[in-house]
């Protein structure tokens, strides 16, 4: 048992930074209404530091509060989709070794949602913040088919370029369009039987790991992941299936 | 409309003989793309030309009006819809409104026998005088609020979006931005809407990562917006996106409903929602000159070159595409006064001296479009969840676009990388922005620029890239450039893309009144059709 409580200048003090708008009339009675309202979310004491008015109807308030609901870390069950990634070069030596073939790799952003921001991050040549993206990596065929891709089209060239691994990027996520696109994804590949062919990834800013397990996915990558983190799935998850066949 | 003119003297030092240079051979580029531009015209061309003659409405599927004629009339397109919609006013005796109504019930206006030309010309400069008193109407309404709130102008302009899918609520947040000090309101589209072949009819209150543009939400933001500037004392203007398969039916929509500002970029849709490039670069042409005729400023899209491109290795890819969307819109009949050029600062935050650069490229706009009011866009990419980082980050951004005189300044949200804005985002950038304008009002009249520094250094730099971009660009065509991806690092072939469809070559008796009217009033060429006609 490991009991923990947010951090502020003392041990388990529980002191947390908040803020969040109220849709009432600035004033005194809203920083009171404010107060209180964090009391009821169960804060032992609550300061409302700061509020500005947005407008008549909205306020918005900053405020420090402490708790003394803690948690027990040693409690806490976490699998992330890989313990530690592997360099490029590392991950080139594995295919080499192991695979012994060039593994190819498809992606797109789905169904409405038009940002390639992140789906270019992990697979474009340059990828993001001197991380090279898949299609740097001799090893890898990388095809990246950009944004607003049907599920269809997407499940179609991946047959077609006999792909091992299917990545998707969902930026939008608002009204959970995500959710829905991804469970239509999954829906299509188990009609067509092809959800064992190939190793099946999602990343986005509101994706983890946890998420896209339940979804169906064989992982999930959240803010922060660099082609490496992906690339050292792909290769030990297609490297197990080799040896499991 | 009032913009920015710098004053003083340059500060960077560039050529001018480059720039003059880059000027022509823009020119020279779209040029060849124009030839292609005139003789052709496009489906939702011919769409915008019946909203503006009138054509209104939807059917109960919702299908709109404008298409519901142009559909029926598929195979006349290159001999112009527009006589066919006035045809039946005249046969039918029934006014605009009640035509409307007949067609969303399932009149087919393309049976009716058509009366001689001149009867249908007649009708037409009819129609056209009360769209130019319209559009008159709605010029002078925008210029007298500028007038009389013109002592609480600022410069940049402070532009924010609304992006909540419901209509009413975007409401809300808008007028709590203009409360919050906000001059400019975009109300951000729907994701998939710009590859819609139609525009949707009526106020909605259902859309992802942001509201449908209708002609209805127009109207309720506008009114909003007309309120809440009688409050603050400032115009508040409001941004729609000009762009996607209906282009100009969207700068009709906002001509009408008074919107001043239209983002319209000519290579947008090309390359970043794969939209044919001749489909595009033929609406671009027809949806700026109503932009221009409504005096909507516009706004080009070179801070997306970015998102994709480096930002320090293609920072000349901007220039070149401002150069070239400079030139298309003065085809289009556009001063420099309502041409936004774009450009951002993308640069990622942990290079050396990448503030210098971004200095430096956003005071090189500004010297090579000294009287354009251009639109600075803030940091998107090397965002992160990390939002007291992006909101040091956007602080910096507030400075170099006040710095540099930028005209337009659309706020970093420190929430950029998670959720579209919360109210509340939207407020901290706001006095994030007011803070740093205000504190620094003069320092660009108070600094000189070392001759040889990094920054000075830097920016000729780009212009000489770009001069050297452009060569090529005119040396193998714009077409094919595209194609070689020397845009944003993205290719299109020229036949693939959506859209190439409802393009369509105009025949020899071609008659548009609403492409007869902009050209005249515009006065951008002699308006041959007349000699054509029989």
């Amino acid at each position: 048992m490991k009991l923990v409580r947010p951090y502020g200048d003392t041990l388990n003090d529980g002191a947390m930074q908040l803020s969040f708008t109220l849709p009432i009339p600035y004033g005194r009675k809203a920083k009171e209404c404010a107060k209180l309202y964090l009391e009821k979310l169960g804060f032992k004491t609550a300061d409302i530091v700061h509020m500005a008015e947005l407008s008549e109807e909205f306020t918005f308030f900053i405020a420090y509060a402490k708790t003394d609901v803690s948690i027990d870390y040693d409690s806490v069950e976490y699998t992330p989709a890989i313990d530690k990634a592997m360099t490029m070069d590392e991950v080139n030596q594995f295919i080499k070794e192991k695979i012994k073939r060039k593994v190819v790799v498809i992606g797109a952003t789905t169904g409405f949602d038009a940002h390639t921001v992140g789906i270019d991050a992990i697979m474009n040549m340059k990828g993001y913040n001197h991380h090279f993206g898949l299609e740097r990596y001799p090893m890898i065929e990388a095809l990246n088919m950009g944004a607003q891709v049907p599920n269809e089209k997407l499940i179609e060239m991946a047959k077609k370029i006999n792909a091992d691994a299917i990545l998707i990027s969902q930026v939008v996520t608002q009204k959970d369009a995500h959710i829905k696109n991804l469970t239509n994804f999954i829906e299509l590949i188990e009609a067509e039987n092809l959800r064992k062919r190939f190793i099946l990834i999602v990343g986005g800013p509101r994706i983890n790991n946890k998420l896209a397990v339940e979804l169906g996915f064989d992982a999930g990558f959240g803010p922060g992941t660099y082609a490496e983190d992906v690339a050292t799935f792909i290769v030990k998850k297609l490297y197990e299936k080799m040896i499991n066949k | 409309m009032k913009t920015q003119r710098i004053k003083k003297t340059p500060l960077l030092g560039l050529d001018m003989k480059k720039i003059e240079k880059a000027r022509e051979l823009s020119n020279s580029i779209t040029e060849k793309v124009q030839e292609y531009i005139d003789t052709h015209t496009t489906v939702t061309i011919e769409r915008a030309s019946l909203r503006l003659l009138g054509a209104d409405g939807a059917n109960s599927d919702g299908v709109p009006v404008p298409n519901l004629i142009v559909d029926k009339l598929k195979d006349k397109v290159g001999e112009g819809i527009s006589k066919y919609y006035i045809n039946a006013l005249i046969k039918t005796g029934k006014t605009i409104d009640e035509l409307n109504k007949d067609i969303a019930d399932g009149f087919d206006i393309s049976t009716l026998p058509m009366l001689e030309f001149e009867k249908i010309k007649e009708k037409a400069d009819e129609i056209i005088k009360k769209l130019d008193e319209k559009l008159e109407k709605n010029i002078s309404y925008r210029n007298q609020k500028l007038r009389e709130y013109s002592q609480n102008e600022k410069r940049p302009l402070i532009y924010v979006i609304v992006a909540t899918g419901n209509i009413y609520e975007d409401v809300k947040q808008a007028r709590a931005s203009a409360l919050e000090g906000a001059d400019i309101i975009a109300v951000i589209r729907t994701t998939a809407q710009s590859l819609l072949d139609y525009v949707p009819y009526g106020a909605t209150t259902e859309g992802f990562g942001g509201t449908y543009a209708t002609q209805e939400n127009f109207r309720i933001m506008r009114k909003a917006l007309d309120e809440v500037s009688e409050k603050v004392k400032r115009y508040i203007r409001l941004v729609n996106y000009c762009s996607g398969l209906c282009m100009p039916e969207i700068a009709a929509m906002g001509a009408l409903e008074r919107l001043d500002m239209m983002l319209n970029d000519s290579m947008y849709g090309i390359l970043f929602r794969d939209i044919n490039m001749y489909r595009t670069f033929t609406d671009q042409f027809f949806s700026r000159m109503i932009n221009c005729r409504a005096q909507i400023i516009i706004n080009t899209g070179e801070d997306n070159y970015l998102t994709t491109s480096d930002a320090i290795e293609k920072a000349h890819t901007v220039l070149t595409s401002q150069f070239i969307n400079e030139s298309f819109a003065h085809r289009a009949g556009m001063p420099d006064e309502l041409i936004g050029l774009g450009h951002a600062f993308e640069m990622n935050p942990d290079i050396k001296n990448g503030f210098l650069l971004e200095f430096a490229q956003a005071l090189m706009a500004r010297e090579i479009f000294p009287k354009h009011p251009l639109k600075y866009m803030p940091p998107t990419k090397f965002m992160t969840g990390n939002i007291f980082k992006g909101y040091a980050m956007n602080t910096m951004f507030n400075f170099t676009a006040k710095a540099t005189g930028q005209t337009i300044q659309l706020l970093g949200m420190l929430t950029e990388a998670i959720h579209t804005p919360y109210i509340q985002d939207r407020f901290l950038a706001i006095e994030n922005a007011l803070y740093v304008h205000n504190n620094m009002a003069d320092f660009l009249n108070d600094i000189e620029i070392k001759k040889d520094g990094i920054m000075a250094k830097r920016a000729r730099q780009v212009l000489d890239e770009a001069v050297e971009l452009l060569e090529e660009v005119n040396r193998i065509g714009l077409f094919e450039a595209i194609e070689r991806g020397m845009f944003a690092d993205i290719k299109r072939p020229k036949d693939g893309g959506k859209g190439l469809d409802g393009v369509f070559e105009k025949k020899n008796d071609y008659y548009n009144p609403v492409e007869d009217y902009l050209k005249k009033k515009l006065n951008i060429i002699k308006v041959k059709s007349e000699k054509v006609r029989k």
